[in-house]
């Protein structure tokens, strides 16, 4: 069985490998779902020039936005910046090159690179900036452009449940890009809230088939929260 | 006088149809949630992986796990399912949701929306925008009819980055609610007490009003 087992033990032994100037593929929306301490690592590890594809980039102080303070990112392939005042400040002036990618586009780049499917053709994005310098065919009389997919050096992700061989279950929408992006990555990295024995989980309810996943490391999670909104009353 | 975000949800509301699966975008276009018709039943789609959208938590119900596209803490409805991002934009690029009603910074004649950047200014990014305006038949804009210097945001021709091309037919604002066709805007309603005129005047692009001239007010 210890061919199998991903468990390891300290978050430098999750992230070793990763050096300067690597792409690495995020899961998170937002805050949510996001594998905090695999980033937390990647902050004191001081690698730089990196790539990173996340439909966010976290908020000024948490999350990916921290990798930001220490200029560690070149460039950021995401869909929303909106909540990160350091993120536009970076861009502005030109120090962060930031691909800005339909959502939807962005989890199909993920979903296709993890399958093998080099690039494919949307509709999204057909006549706006996200077109340009792509190619753009006719199917059944309407234009779609050509998106390549992505893959990266990395994959981190952060998931619910996983046994010890890696196979993952999200819990709600924390699930969000996180099984896109645990096919995406040479090696892929999951902080998870509770590793179990194999067989304790259902393989009906197994999102994420281990065969994705190289390393696992039982992570502690703050969960921030960006915006509580509460019934009224 | 003119509608405030609560009243241009309200009417957007009436957009609804019992059965409708709908993606509420974020701003004026969440509070549509609010004003749906009891007599009908609507499924709330929440791009970040959401379908059936519940009230806001009390606050023993907040999860951190469980927020909707705007990053809100919410629940999910009875009959909910949730699933990745890849799923979920499956369902709107594949046109399975019925509707979607989101904000824009300007439309045109045309039907092209721009909502997502200020060159130079502003970095928000498209979200899911894109991906909705090209995969929905039915998308319902919501905006203020022009912005706080009186500038109109319905032109003939958008000014700022495009999010969709040819794919708006519906925008209701604080003063009207115009369909939009052979390149250009055809007004259905106006809010109460809000003359033609005035609606012609903050209006940039062609504006097409009935021969008759009646336009009759919304009701609220």
């Amino acid at each position: 069985m210890s061919g199998f087992n991903k468990v390891v033990s300290s978050y430098q032994e999750a992230m070793t490998g990763l050096t300067d100037d690597m792409t690495i593929i995020a899961g998170g929306f937002g805050l949510c779902g996001i594998p905090e301490g695999l980033i937390n690592e990647i902050k004191s590890m001081g690698v730089t020039g990196l790539t990173i594809v996340s439909n966010n980039c976290g908020t000024d102080d948490f999350g990916l936005g921290m990798l930001l303070e220490d200029k560690q990112i070149k460039k950021m392939v995401s869909s929303y910046v909106g909540e990160n005042a350091e993120f536009e400040r970076q861009y502005l002036s030109g120090e962060l090159e930031v691909d800005l990618t339909p959502q939807g586009t962005l989890a199909e780049k993920m979903r296709a690179g993890g399958a093998g499917i080099p690039a494919f053709y949307t509709a999204t994005g057909v006549g706006t900036p996200v077109a340009e310098g792509k190619e753009v065919k006719q199917f059944n009389g309407r234009d779609y452009i050509l998106e390549e997919s992505v893959t990266g050096e990395f994959a981190i992700v952060k998931a619910w449940k996983a046994d010890k061989i890696g196979n993952l279950i999200y819990r709600d929408t924390a699930m969000n890009f996180n099984p896109m992006a645990a096919t995406a990555g040479k090696i892929t990295v999951v902080e998870v809230e509770e590793i179990v024995e194999v067989g304790e989980l259902d393989p009906n309810h197994i999102h994420t088939p281990g065969i994705y996943v190289n390393r696992i490391i039982q992570g502690s999670f703050e969960k921030r929260i960006e915006k509580i909104t509460l019934a009224k009353n | 006088m003119s509608l405030n975000r609560d009243q241009i949800a309200m009417r957007v509301a009436q957009e609804l149809q019992d059965g409708y699966y709908v993606n509420l975008g974020i701003g004026i276009p969440t509070l549509v949630a609010n004003y749906v018709p009891n007599d009908i039943e609507v499924m709330l789609q929440s791009e970040n992986g959401l379908l059936g959208i519940g009230p806001y938590p009390t606050e023993d119900q907040v999860d951190a796990d469980m927020i909707n596209a705007g990053k809100e803490t919410v629940t999910a409805a009875v009959g909910a399912s949730i699933f990745s991002s890849a799923e979920s934009f499956a369902m709107i690029r594949g046109g399975h949701v019925d509707l979607t009603v989101l904000g824009a910074f300007e439309v045109d004649q045309n039907g092209n929306i721009a909502s997502y950047m200020i060159p130079g200014k502003l970095v928000k990014g498209m979200g899911g925008a894109m991906d909705l305006v090209a995969g929905a038949d039915n998308i319902v804009v919501t905006m203020t009819h022009a912005d706080k210097r009186d500038n109109s945001k319905l032109l003939e021709s958008c000014t700022l980055p495009l999010t969709g091309v040819a794919c708006v037919k519906r925008v209701v604002t604080d003063l009207a609610v115009m369909e939009i066709k052979d390149g250009a805007f055809h007004l259905i309603e106006r809010a109460p007490g809000i003359s033609i005129e005035e609606i012609q005047q903050k209006t940039a692009g062609k504006l097409v009003v009935p021969d008759d001239g009646q336009v009759p007010e919304m009701s609220l």
